[in-house]
């Protein structure tokens, strides 16, 4: 086949049908910036977790003075000795824990002053103000009801604490937020799909003088379907760069420059470049498959051979 | 070069069969003229022979191939030693007369020396040396079709078919084209030409093919357009 030929005739349906390429370009590059965002927020989410649940602990806060008074689950008074020997024990015996620290009053106190310590609230508490407390770290941090059935309402124990729940909910919401943009992203893929196989149908209509004369001549079946494929594929490749830009301007700008969040919220872990520039190879071969498959089967239907 | 066996041709959806048991045998460097009245079922006669459609019964046989056990993937290989000339001439308006003919030579994949060798060859051979870069839409009908037969020729078909190719001129120019399809068929190209040029049949004293209502009805060698019963 002469490359030359081919590529003229690419060139002549791509500008023959300049509109209609366009709104290709257009949905296929929005529907794969959808679909690499996507991915990457999954990555942003796994990254988080990852590095929170190292974190978190499940906390099992034990009565003092003060809240043997206030407290109704205290109402038996601060914990005693036998009582935290007996917890530490039936913690230990637990498979789910991996380790457990106890944090006395006076740690309580010294982590309290080390966060709050100009506070004025501060300075007017005592350390027998504080709680002490277990902190136990889970092999699986999914486990946290098994320690609350366990230890919720004995003497003692003022209250047990899953830390994780409170980050489940704003990874719940990150999930939603991502399933949201996978179902834009579908709903975009079908529209592009739909104007890749109505364009190949105008492309092979505008041209059906050229194609009923090479099945005439004998032109194959590849040669004369390879224009309209490759045209397809072309359109969806500059949408496919498209969208790459799109989501390397997104990282560099919300992530590093502009929104500058690795700064502004240093708590969190964020997603490398890595991560963004291993995402860009599949929506580049994405951006060519799709519409070239989509060119391919529209063929078969307009375009006797 | 051509063989049916008891075709048969019944298109979808209709009752009435295009051909009906047609069978007949065209010799390699024949010219044949296939005549008949509207919807006598030459047009299908030719489309069974450029494998545009496939027969209902019987077997259809060219250039020594069954064309009902031909793949559809051998079909191209097949087609390129037929050419095809058509009434309306079907050039592409947008390149010249000489990107015309190169175009059935690009599509096939020839070389770009084979196509600049063969090229002005084939349009000094239908008279139109000196017109390469005219467009079509600057030339008479007759020298339009010359573009499609220089065209179908240029490739060297074992066959050419042609449907009523002087259906659009003039009796003069008519005359023209056919001294130019007889000189192809002298090269040992066989001919089948579809007509209701009656002039024509009746001058050039060819083998005669009539089709009636998908019947053949007359086969006769050196015969004339009305055969009188």
């Amino acid at each position: 086949m002469r490359a030359q030929f081919v590529l003229s005739e690419i060139g002549v349906g791509l500008r023959r049908n300049l509109t209609m390429t366009f709104a290709v370009i257009v949905s296929v590059a929005l529907s794969l910036a959808l679909f690499g965002g996507s991915l990457l927020m999954s990555d942003q989410v796994n990254t988080m977790k990852g590095y929170w649940y190292d974190k978190v602990n499940v906390s099992i806060f034990l009565c003092n003075k003060s809240d043997a008074e206030s407290d109704p689950n205290c109402a038996k008074g601060a914990v005693t000795d036998d009582q935290k020997k007996q917890i530490k024990a039936d913690l230990d015996k637990m498979d789910v824990v991996q380790k457990v620290t106890y944090e006395s009053q006076d740690d309580a106190y010294k982590h309290y002053k080390e966060q709050f310590g100009d506070s004025p609230l501060a300075s007017s508490l005592t350390p027998d103000q504080m709680q002490e407390s277990y902190r136990i770290k889970l092999k699986d941090p999914e486990k946290y009801q098994v320690i609350a059935t366990a230890f919720d309402g004995r003497d003692g124990v003022q209250s047990v604490q899953d830390q994780k729940g409170i980050l489940d909910n704003l990874f719940g919401l990150l999930n939603g937020m991502n399933w949201a943009a996978r179902a834009v992203m579908a709903l975009m893929l079908v529209v592009a799909l739909m104007l890749i196989v109505n364009t190949v149908r105008v492309s092979a209509f505008s041209r059906r003088r050229e194609t009923g004369i090479m099945r005439l001549v004998g032109a194959s079946g590849f040669y004369i379907q390879a224009p309209f494929i490759m045209e397809a594929a072309v359109a969806g490749l500059i949408g496919g760069t498209v969208a790459c830009g799109f989501l390397v301007i997104a990282r560099y700008f919300i992530i590093d420059h502009g929104l500058d969040l690795s700064h502004k919220l240093n708590l969190i872990n964020f997603i490398g470049w890595d991560a963004v520039l291993t995402k860009l190879p599949l929506i580049l071969a994405t951006s060519l498959l799709m519409p070239a498959l989509a060119a391919f089967f529209a063929l078969r239907k307009y375009l006797k051979v | 070069m051509i063989r049916f066996d008891n075709v048969s041709k019944v298109y979808p959806k209709q009752t009435r069969p295009a051909l009906r048991d047609v069978s007949l045998e065209v010799e390699k460097g024949e010219f044949v003229f296939l005549v008949g009245s509207s919807g006598s079922g030459k047009s299908t006669f030719l489309r069974l022979i450029l494998r545009e459609e496939r027969c209902s019964h019987g077997q259809v046989h060219v250039l020594g191939k069954d064309l009902a056990r031909l793949s559809n993937w051998k079909v191209p290989q097949m087609r390129r030693q037929l050419g095809t000339v058509f009434q309306d001439f079907r050039l592409l308006p947008n390149k010249t007369v000489a990107e015309n003919v190169a175009f059935a030579q690009e599509v096939i994949g020839k070389s770009k020396g084979e196509i600049r060798k063969s090229v002005p060859q084939v349009l000094d051979l239908v008279g139109l040396g000196g017109k390469e870069e005219r467009m079509p839409g600057e030339l008479s009908g007759g020298e339009q079709q010359r573009v499609a037969i220089a065209r179908a020729f240029v490739n060297r078909p074992k066959l050419l078919i042609a449907d009523e190719p002087t259906g659009n001129l003039d009796p003069q120019t008519s005359v023209g084209i056919m001294k130019l399809l007889d000189r192809i068929n002298r090269t040992g190209t066989t001919v089948v030409m579809a007509t209701h040029d009656q002039n024509i049949v009746d001058q050039m004293r060819k083998r005669v093919i009539e089709l009636e209502k998908g019947r053949l009805v007359r086969d006769q060698a050196r015969g004339v357009y009305g055969y009188q019963h």
